[in-house]
């Protein structure tokens, strides 16, 4: 099973960092592999997940969606019901309780649309830890309900002025202060990205999504499903979701945030539209000017608005294990809109993009095939961006 | 022999330490960085570091960044970074190294990267987000054309990895001297001392230290543990604030200064 012992999946992945950080990646690296086999250890995480995050999450058969779209039956993986409202706690409560484990009193992190960094700061109020978000002070414009979550958590949210303000500025800092208070502090990496063994460790506390839609959809339905879709960012919840489907006969498709289009210059589809190279300590995809410089990345969807991608799905997509598409803005606040008007589930603009493709996907099936959307979060925090792009007032006339 | 090589051993034969100053290529534009370059040649620097503009430098503090991104701003790319380099080979012999993240090298090339420097006349690279682990092939490439890869340590990298990181290092060995990203700092880590003293004992080959040296007396207090000191930030805030003639006498003086402490009894 990948990573091999180079944190190397195919030829992506790797620990491109500094040389301090080096022997506390190899620390956690050991840790991680020790601590996580320790029956008591799983024991507790999956104690929390039950009792605390409200695990597992409904797969929920959305009749009225799947008669809208007239093609397969559609299941929808709740992620948006897990305590704090995203998939982002799957991974901070593994992360926060290996960090205890390991004896760090502090933990940080970086996030976008701020569902990672309140997951974080939940978790840090949880098990008492010291906690630091990084934010881009774009993205804490546009999430101001986010930063309020996180302040009242008992977390500092840093603003963070640099580059674009986003996502990636955001994980620049979280790495800087990283490298500065090593020895206490453990980051807690968002996404499936990031140097080995991130990337592994994300994945395998996300996995539990893959691990019950499988159950689930077996025991609703007796069969596997045709197809997983999932929208891709750093790639967490999809990568969750797939995981558990690697060995079947399973199409797998992320679909990306292709902001105004993918030839406007304004978007995040760093698998459909990037290049390979170095970014935040990883080989993989990632947006570039050809003097290898980072490019910005646009999205409405905070949460995907980030230049690169978790090193798995870079080699999935070489492999040809799954298929990468984008959706422009436009398009998924149709996917927002349909969701909300047909299934009364307002999804986060991110998970939106995964609405939107079942558009595209929906005229491939029949009657009897099944897909899997995986609802990564849900889209309170959202609203007054899709107020503004809908025109939907929330005054009195 | 290799210039840097042959720099260390001068110097050591004349009881001096080498001192090695860094600004970011292109900061604020190309022409500037040449004749910067040349004053602190004249001026006693001896060994060059020349940084590559980044977008997202990750190891470093305020000061680089945005030194890097005036540099960006400038529109000042990689191969303009080696051709400055080019120029300077026809007006001086001191070593240059150049300072740069990863991706802008990997996406020039690595074949091309050392054959392109080898050609200009840039004597080795500093890497600071290519760790060990992932040094293979550049390092092989490099050290087949005569580049120096070298490599950093760490406070936090323990005596197993300083051993291996001096074995595989060459021009020199670069200790960072604090457990963080560059920046200049008022004082520097207590137990830093005791820690070159260490790293000394575990390598062979020419031991520098650098992050957070701002000050003649903080040079001073280092020389008697290291063969070279490397100083950035400090001669960089200088750059960010003042321009034409009055900046190159400044760093100049600077550069002196820093310089004094070095030159032995």
């Amino acid at each position: 099973m990948l990573p091999d012992r180079h944190g190397r999946y195919g030829p992506y992945g790797g620990q491109f960092v500094p040389e301090t950080l080096m022997p506390a990646l190899l620390e956690l690296e050991e840790a991680y592999r020790r601590i996580s086999r320790l029956p008591d250890f799983r024991q507790e995480v999956a104690w929390y997940l039950k009792d605390y995050v409200g695990r597992p999450t409904p797969l929920y058969f959305a009749r009225h969606l799947t008669e809208a779209l007239g093609g397969p039956q559609i299941y929808i993986k709740r992620e948006d019901l897990a305590h704090t409202g995203a998939h982002k706690i799957n991974n901070t409560l593994g992360q926060g309780l290996l960090a205890r484990r390991m004896g760090k009193r502090r933990v940080i992190a970086e996030t976008g649309a701020g569902q990672h960094g309140v997951a974080t700061a939940t978790v840090a109020a949880l098990l008492g830890l010291e906690c630091d978000i990084y934010m881009g002070t774009e993205d804490i414009r546009r999430q101001r309900l986010n930063v309020i979550r996180m302040r009242v958590l008992g977390a500092r949210v840093i603003p963070v002025e640099s580059g674009s303000r986003t996502l990636k500025d955001a994980m620049n800092e979280a790495i800087r202060d990283w490298v500065t208070n090593v020895r206490h502090t453990h980051y807690v990496l968002g996404s499936v990205g990031g140097p080995h063994p991130y990337p592994m460790i994300v994945r395998d506390f996300q996995a539990v999504i893959g691990r019950e839609a499988r159950a689930q959809v077996r025991r609703a339905t007796g069969r596997l499903p045709q197809c997983l879709v999932a929208c891709v960012g750093g790639g967490s919840n999809a990568m969750g979701l797939f995981h558990a489907f690697v060995q079947e006969d399973v199409r797998f498709v992320g679909v990306e945030a292709a902001g105004h289009g993918l030839t406007s210059g304004y978007h995040s589809a760093t698998l459909v539209a990037g290049s390979q190279g170095v970014l935040h300590g990883a080989f993989s995809y990632l947006l570039q000017d050809p003097w290898g410089n980072i490019q910005e990345a646009h999205s409405l969807a905070p949460g995907l608005d980030y230049p690169g991608v978790g090193p798995e799905h870079a080699y999935f997509k070489d492999a040809g294990r799954a298929e990468y598409v984008a959706v422009t803005d436009k398009e998924a606040l149709e996917g927002f809109k349909l969701l909300s008007k047909t299934e009364g589930i307002l999804p986060a603009l991110e998970s939106a993009h995964a609405v939107a493709y079942l558009k595209q996907l929906a005229p491939q099936y029949g009657k009897d095939d099944i897909i899997i959307v995986n609802l990564s979060g849900r889209g309170d925090k959202d609203m007054e961006a899709v107020a503004e792009a809908l025109e939907v007032s929330g005054d009195a006339h | 022999m290799t210039r840097i090589e042959a720099v260390f051993r001068q110097l050591k034969k004349r009881g001096e330490k080498a001192l090695i100053p860094f600004i970011t290529a292109g900061d604020p534009d190309l022409q500037t960085t040449k004749a910067l370059a040349l004053e602190m040649a004249a001026k006693g620097a001896d060994v060059l570091e020349l940084g590559i503009p980044f977008s997202d430098p990750l190891a470093d503090g305020p000061t680089i960044q945005a030194a890097s991104l005036r540099a960006l701003q400038a529109g000042v790319h990689f191969q303009q970074v080696l051709e400055l380099a080019g120029e300077l080979r026809q007006e001086t012999d001191i070593p240059l190294v150049l300072m740069g993240y990863y991706n802008p090298i990997l996406q020039y090339g690595l074949e091309r990267t050392v054959s392109e420097a080898k050609r200009l006349g840039v004597d080795g690279f500093i890497i600071p987000d290519l760790p060990l682990e992932e040094a293979g092939p550049w390092r092989r490439l490099a050290v087949a054309a005569g580049l120096a890869p070298i490599f950093l340590a760490a406070p936090t990298s323990g005596p197993e990895r300083i051993k291996k990181a001096g074995r595989l290092t060459r021009g020199f060995l670069y200790y960072v001297s604090v457990t963080g990203i560059t920046g200049a700092r008022q004082a520097l880590p207590a137990d830093l001392i005791a820690a070159l003293q260490e790293v000394r004992a575990l390598v062979q080959c020419p031991l520098a230290v650098g992050f957070g040296i701002s000050t003649p007396e903080q040079v001073q207090g280092l020389a008697p543990y290291v063969d070279g000191v490397v100083v950035g930030s400090a001669i960089v805030q200088r750059v960010a604030k003042l321009k034409g003639p009055e900046l190159i006498k400044e760093v100049g003086d600077f550069i002196a200064a820093l310089k004094a402490p070095l030159r032995g009894k």
